[in-house]
């Protein structure tokens, strides 16, 4: 289907200010919110209710066996991963389509490092001591929300491939289509992100 | 709300957490005797503040696209 057949693909509606890709993805970042913010809320609540001793005590420290280092470096990635994912749609604006996918790929590749070391030496470690979700509530919340938040990072580079290799086509057709496509998966991105930026710390440090 | 915008959000949001991350670290450090806390906490306080000096940057670079 051509650019001109759906409309303010590349326009913003005159009625929402928005082109309709922008208007679309924000939808879904706001139920996006209320998934993740359900989450925390249950992360919480588990926790104040949570007694102080006991076996069924928070864990806290070394109890939780989780690696700070480990979750720092990860943090750390995503946030390197956000600024090549703006710095792509930066490119892209500014009609530079080899620099602009450099970024991409650069964006997919950190994104594949988090996964990779949230399977291989978090998951693998945990699992190898026996731990399970199954194992308490700390870790049934634990695996949920970080589970939860590595499917979105993969959803993510599954849509970053795609703008990198088939989806380049359009770039050729229609460039601020594609520049605005790439800006709604960079909203996505630095949602998912953010998402991070809280549970690292909420479930790591604190 | 542009990718402008929502990175520059995103930007406040991750120096806060550098900045809390190198005080806990430095913390853990004084309590545990870790030196690998010691330095990560260092490198997290500059990274706040790379944060911090990229976010002009950023905010100078791209001057001419909307917030929306």
């Amino acid at each position: 289907m051509s650019a001109e057949v759906l409309p303010y693909t590349v326009k913003p509606h005159p009625v929402t200010g928005l082109y309709n890709g922008k208007f679309g993805i924000w939808l879904f970042l706001a139920s996006e919110v209320m998934l993740f913010g359900a989450l925390f809320s249950t992360y919480i609540f588990l926790r104040i209710g949570a007694p102080e001793t006991g076996p069924t005590a928070w864990p806290t420290g070394e109890q939780t066996h989780l690696s700070w280092k480990l979750g720092g470096l990860n943090t750390l990635i995503l946030i390197l991963s956000s600024v090549t994912m703006v710095m792509a749609w930066v490119q892209f604006k500014m009609d530079n389509l080899a620099k602009g996918r450099m970024y991409l790929i650069a964006t997919a590749v950190l994104a594949i490092a988090f996964v990779a070391i949230k399977l291989k030496f978090e998951y693998m470690h945990k699992f190898h001591l026996g731990i399970k979700p199954s194992t308490s509530v700390f870790f049934a919340i634990y695996f949920t929300m970080t589970g939860l938040h590595a499917l979105h990072i993969i959803g993510g580079v599954v849509v970053i491939a795609y703008f990198i290799g088939p989806g380049a086509k359009l770039w050729h057709e229609n460039r601020e289509y594609y520049t605005n496509r790439i800006e709604c998966t960079g909203l996505y991105w630095h949602f998912v992100d953010l998402v991070w930026i809280f549970l690292f710390p909420i479930l790591y440090l604190l | 709300m542009s990718l402008k915008a929502f990175h520059i959000i995103f930007v406040i949001f991750s120096s806060l957490t550098a900045l809390g991350f190198g005080f806990w670290a430095i913390r853990h450090y004084r309590l545990h005797c870790e030196l690998a806390a010691l330095i990560v906490g260092i490198a997290s306080l500059v990274g706040c503040a790379m944060l911090i000096i990229y976010g002009k940057w950023f905010l100078r670079k791209l001057r001419g696209v909307s917030y929306l």
